[in-house]
């Protein structure tokens, strides 16, 4: 998605060294996808691997001086997810952004996440309503494909801040495809404003702490 | 490897090795005993065990995909749903997503819960030829987490194979998580013995999600597990007002249709973007009976009668035991 593709990591002496997505070094980058020989080259691992490369990926990457990690992670509440948060924890997580589409299935999971931060004690900065609504660009005609309204709902439902709503839109999912920088491409859309605005609330309750 | 368990001592060569219970490293390990005899490299006894359970099971397919959100348990759904259809045939939906449980709401199904048996746990049954069985249906609430680690994950698959009184069916339809993790590599070893038909990959149109979709046929490959096709969901949305089509998530390396060329599978077809479909899982509601003359519930007609054709075709190992 940020275009780069078939890097090669390499090591230095305090660890392994990230890729980077520009020129200025200022965006960082981690994925077994980088460490997989083939591209179409499945990583066939039960719990115990993956929680152990997470941890290396923690320790063993010199990510130098950062000031946000951002950690993408898997659906579900399991091998992954606790492995991060063991990790982490001695690093201090600010907290985790939760991500949902509008229709009730995908809300009644993200119901399960909340459940899983609460019990292990991680704070919840907001939730994301994405693929809400998509505008028709040859009518302007809006179609909830996925429902609208149920991230915004949930956060009530649980008393999590609700941090915005982002519409499914074509011009997105083609740059995500051909790795260009969305919020450079397109800075008039309303996806862009929608982004935007989520990553600004986002930064100032992190500068808040 | 993946058979050395988590708290085992250091440099302990695995329990289905041939130095497991021999080394230096398995002196005071409170198990050297078990692996020196060998009974921990014997196969699972529950895979005969299931094998003998789901003798009657006439058709198994796994349902399976990269990416998370591309559509598996609606498909998943729909796909028992008409199945059902026919009368004569019993049908039942296995849900092994752990941490995600969405079959019981696309069903129509929350809050229900499993009975207990002579015969072992009984699956919840939508209609007299359609059985469900879910994690979801254990949990006391919808907020409820599942917040576990592989092996518990492991133990709860074989708990819906073996202990779930299925009886006599002619679709065994799974569900599964995106990925290709403990859930997939569970249900593929204790499934082995009984034979699974083949597995349906979903998939949407983006090169983003069929490079996951490449790593899914990969693992299938690895395991061993025939590939009875790829649909290709979300493909393209026809707006409601104008007719024009948006390709909303973008086939820009051409899509499933070429990934089928290039690595010679069948595509089953493509099934459209369409809210209604959404709106019916969100209401526990078949979408192929609200809305039968769309066109997305014409390409899932014919999905479903290119997977009977294939099973048809295919007889399983649990069949020819008969």
């Amino acid at each position: 998605m940020l275009r780069v593709c078939r890097p090669e990591v390499h090591q230095c002496e305090t660890g392994w060294v990230p890729v980077y997505a520009d020129a200025q070094q200022t965006l960082a980058l981690m994925s077994i996808g980088f460490l997989l020989e083939h591209p179409d080259e499945a990583v066939v691992w039960r719990g115990p691997k993956k929680t152990a490369l997470i941890g290396q990926f923690v320790s063993d990457v010199a990510w130098g001086e950062l000031d946000v990690l951002l950690v993408d992670t898997p659906p579900g509440t399991s091998d992954e997810h606790l492995a991060v948060l063991e990790n982490l924890r001695k690093h201090r997580v600010d907290g985790a952004v939760l991500v949902t589409t509008p229709q009730a299935v995908s809300t009644g999971d993200v119901r399960r996440e909340i459940t899983f931060c609460k019990k292990t004690g991680v704070r919840i900065l907001g939730l994301v309503e994405n693929m809400s609504g998509f505008v028709c660009p040859h009518c302007s005609e809006c179609s909830n494909i996925f429902s609208k309204g149920g991230g915004e709902e949930l956060a009530k439902l649980t008393e999590s801040e609700f941090l915005g709503s982002v519409p499914l839109d074509p011009l997105l999912t083609r740059s995500l495809e051909e790795g260009t920088d969305f919020l450079q491409a397109f800075p008039e859309s309303a996806t862009f404003s929608a982004i935007n605005a989520i990553a600004t609330t986002l930064l100032s309750r992190l500068q808040d702490d | 490897m993946a058979d050395i368990p988590v708290d085992a001592p250091q440099h302990c060569p695995g329990t289905t090795s041939d130095q497991a219970g021999k080394t230096s490293a398995c002196q005071g390990c409170p198990n050297q005993n078990i692996c020196s005899s060998g009974a921990a490299k014997a196969p699972d006894p529950a895979i005969d065990e299931i094998k003998v359970k789901l003798a009657t099971v006439k058709h198994k397919i796994l349902v399976l995909s990269g990416k998370g959100g591309v559509g598996k348990s609606t498909f998943s759904a729909h796909l028992a749903h008409a199945l059902a259809r026919d009368e004569t045939k019993e049908v039942a939906l296995l849900d092994v997503d752990i941490c995600g449980p969405s079959i019981p709401k696309i069903m129509g199904l929350e809050g229900e819960q499993v009975h207990q048996s002579g015969s072992g746990w009984s699956p919840v049954y939508v209609e007299d030829n359609l059985a469900v069985m879910s994690i979801g249906f254990l949990l006391s609430s919808p907020d409820d987490a599942v917040i576990w680690r592989g092996p518990k994950k492991n133990g709860m698959i074989k708990q819906f194979l073996r202990d779930v009184d299925w009886s006599e069916l002619d679709f065994l339809i799974v569900d599964t998580p995106p990925g290709t993790s403990d859930e997939h590599l569970s249900i593929v070893q204790y499934l082995g013995g009984a034979g699974i038909d083949g597995a349906v990959i979903i998939t949407t149109p983006q090169e983003v999600s069929l490079q996951d979709v490449r790593k899914e046929i990969g693992f299938c490959q690895k395991v061993k597990l025939p590939i009875i096709g790829v649909v290709e969901n979300m493909s393209g949305f026809v707006c409601p007002r104008c007719k024009n089509t948006s390709q909303i998530f973008p086939p820009t390396t051409g899509g499933a249709e070429r990934m089928c060329e290039e690595l010679n599978l069948p595509l089953l077809g493509k099934v459209p973007l369409d809210p209604r479909i959404g709106r019916s899982c969100d209401e526990g509601k078949s979408f192929l009976s609200e809305v039968p003359d769309s066109s997305a519930a014409v390409a899932y007609g014919s999905i479903v009668q290119k997977i009977k054709d294939y099973c048809t075709s295919h007889t399983t190992s649990g069949e020819k035991s008969e």
